[in-house]
């Protein structure tokens, strides 16, 4: 996994409550085996006028032109901006992989649903919480100055904005480690491999029903 | 010191290693899996030279990409006329080879839709701890089992190391008391506690279902509540053990039996919340009070008693909710004002991981008897959730009904849910569904979801409209 450090860049709106990961990345795209190439569909109902195949070059489909991705101020843009609920629906991590496909890095909005917000940390996308009212004055602040940038440093926990002001945003403390320093979190797990195998013994003794029945 | 709640039991008999950062190792007890989320995990395995921790504690089966439609299904893998879907499915036919893991193919006679395949082959249990790469998984909460929707690098995560590294959630209890009305179901149940709480509701909670009306619903009840969890923000919904788990559990294949059982049944006992265990958060409701719902919006909060009338954006109290409302209702083609009585399915689709079990299918079936589908709906479509449950429909002689009724009878599999295989909705079609989700383009590109109980959608299909199957 990439690691997160410190971020520097271009902010970009996804100016609407529960969005949810059928939006992010619809399902035809999630027939592919791969981890990677799912930057292209990424919001792709919202982002095409037409209906997205699987495989397809994405390039000569025709573009949504209100589409906030598709206009120019927003090209490059590695922070998006973000609603309440953010990540709602399925478990399809297929969604922070489209978005870190994508080139985004960072997500900042006021809530996220469970399962999304932790499939984000496993791909290198800090999703990052901030009060509904000031998550509104930057979507105001970056819809009034083009090319807003915002910088993320997640060691200190703090956005900054143009303006040089500081937020600090929450995040915990085993997860932040993780993204950090880019840990493969298997690696660490396996590290308990004697405190899980005490463990096992010992449920296999309480719970022998719930071992070698399926094989 | 107060009592534990039934989430706070499942959590410390599964608890490994407590960390100082607040965050936790869970053990895993079981895995199922499916071919859409486990192909880059399998590959992760690879790449690292990693097994599978404990072969025995996974379960495969294809459901999200296989075709419904007979002919097709009757080649197996190889005959699956979409190429991309056919590679997924292979793949998963060959990772279960390449790493010894217990898959139910796609013409085996047990497969279905994973969620409906786990409890009814016993292969999840009261007091486990269930994972799958599927927001779904929450159903199996009903039987008193920790079960939640994980991401693919957590399935590879369980799949390496029998664990996950998870924090502890807030307890909510969902108590519903009093009687339901006769055509009144657990979906109408489960779509009124999401208008109740919203679809973000449930976030960052453990939902318990308790009251009455749970304690007096079937197990195919509770696993449609406990499915439609995860529409309420909540990863996890459970329900406590009682003989109604027991009886549905004895003799499944995978079920323990003889003196197991026995010291199984010992073990679940004490699989509820204790009587002073303290919630976070409680939220009551009455059963009398719920009518059937019908969802009128693009997220499953966005729904209405059948008597109801589709709200006026410009009515409603803040910013967000108006545009949300606006995007609504324009994306579904409808306007505020309007009946949803008055709202025409163009298709009706019964089945899905919430409402493709046998009770399921014999209320739709009830509704239907000796009756047509309306000349203007284009397709009626029912899927059962697994071959077993298409087995006992038909030995109940239930595919005639749909078919003289003038409805689809199909092979079971995820189909019109989530339309990744042929079966979906055209642009701009409205859908009497029993599925979960009514996001933008979730049936297919431009359809347009009405969530419904099978009852509501096969009454629907009748009369062309929805109505009140209470009337019925």
């Amino acid at each position: 996994m990439k690691s997160f450090t410190v971020l520097t860049g271009l902010a970009a709106p996804m100016d609407r409550a529960n969005v949810d990961t059928d939006l992010i990345i619809p399902k035809q795209f999630l027939k592919s085996i791969k981890r990677s190439g799912f930057g292209p569909n990424l919001f792709d109902e919202l982002r095409y006028m037409d209906e997205g195949q699987p495989g397809q070059d994405c390039s000569t489909r025709p573009l949504n032109p209100d589409f906030p991705l598709n206009q120019a101020r927003y090209q490059g843009a590695s922070i998006l901006l973000a609603r309440e609920n953010f990540g709602c629906g399925s478990s399809r991590e297929h969604a922070p992989w489209a978005l870190e496909d994508y080139g985004f890095r960072c997500v900042i909005a006021p809530s996220y649903a469970d399962i999304f917000y932790n499939n984000c940390f496993k791909n290198g996308v800090l999703p990052i919480v901030l009060d509904a009212a000031l998550v509104d004055s930057l979507f105001s602040q970056m819809y009034d100055q083009e090319g807003y940038q915002l910088t993320v440093d997640l060691a200190k926990q703090t956005v900054i904005t143009p303006a040089g002001e500081e937020y600090r945003f929450e995040v915990d403390a085993f997860r932040k480690h993780c993204l950090l320093n880019g840990l493969d979190d298997i690696g660490l797990t396996l590290e308990s491999a004697d405190a899980i195998r005490r463990y096992e013994e010992g449920w296999r003794e309480q719970s022998p029903w719930l071992f070698d029945v399926i094989k | 010191m107060s009592g534990k709640t039934l989430y706070d039991k499942l959590w410390h008999s599964h608890l490994v290693e407590q960390r100082d950062d607040g965050s936790a190792l869970i053990y895993i007890d079981r895995q199922l899996i499916h071919e859409v989320t486990s192909p880059q995990a399998f590959e992760g395995l690879r790449i690292a030279g990693r097994q599978p921790w404990r072969r025995d504690a996974n379960l495969a089966v294809p459901d999200h990409n296989v075709p419904t439609e007979a002919r097709e299904r009757s080649g197996g893998v190889a005959a699956i006329v979409d190429p991309v879907s056919r590679l997924q499915v292979q793949t998963l036919d060959d990772n279960c080879q390449d790493f010894d893991i217990v898959e139910i193919e796609i013409n085996d006679v047990r497969q279905g839709i994973v969620h409906v395949v786990g409890p009814e082959q016993g292969a999840t249990l009261p007091g486990m701890t269930v994972v799958c790469g599927d927001s779904h998984t929450s159903t199996h909460g009903a039987l008193g089992a920790l079960a939640h929707g994980i991401g693919t690098s957590e399935v590879e995560h369980a799949l390496a190391t029998q664990c996950l590294v998870q924090m502890k959630m807030k307890n909510l209890l969902v108590r519903i008391d009093g009687e339901l009305a006769r055509g009144v179901s657990a979906k109408d149940v489960a779509l009124a506690v999401i208008g109740k709480i919203g679809t973000a509701g449930g976030t960052g909670y453990a939902i318990e279902f308790g009251g009455e009306v749970i304690r007096n619903m079937s197990m195919e009840g509770r696993m449609t509540m406990c499915n439609m969890s995860i529409e309420a923000g909540a990863r996890m919904g459970m329900v406590a053990v009682d003989d109604t788990t027991l009886e549905y559990v004895r003799g499944r294949p995978f079920a323990p039996s003889g003196e197991l059982w026995d010291q199984a049944v010992a073990a679940w006992s004490d699989l509820h919340s204790d009587a002073d265990a303290v919630f976070d958060r409680i939220v009551e409701l009455r059963g009398e009070d719920i009518k059937p719902q019908v969802s009128w919006g693009t997220s499953p909060e966005m729904v209405l008693p059948v008597d109801g009338i589709l709200p006026d954006p410009e009515a409603m109290e803040n910013e967000s909710q108006r545009t949300a409302a606006r995007r609504a209702l324009e994306y579904m083609g409808l306007r505020a004002g309007m009946a949803i009585t008055d709202i025409k399915p163009d298709r009706v689709f019964i089945g899905s991981c919430t409402n493709s079990r046998i009770e399921d299918l014999r209320a739709a079936a009830e509704v239907v008897r000796g009756k047509h589908v309306a000349p203007s709906i284009k397709q009626a479509l029912v899927v059962p959730g697994s071959g077993k449950v298409k087995q006992q429909a038909e030995a109940e002689g239930l595919d005639k009904v749909f078919l003289e009724a003038g409805m689809e009878w199909r092979e079971p599999g995820c189909s019109m849910c989530l339309a990744m295989n042929a079966d979906k909705l055209g642009a701009g079609e409205h859908c009497a569904s029993t599925s979960n989700r009514n996001f933008e383009g979730r049936q297919g590109f431009g359809g347009r979801t009405h969530l419904v109980s099978p009852a509501m959608a096969a009454a629907a299909a009748v009369a062309g409209h929805f109505v009140d199957v209470r009337d019925w």
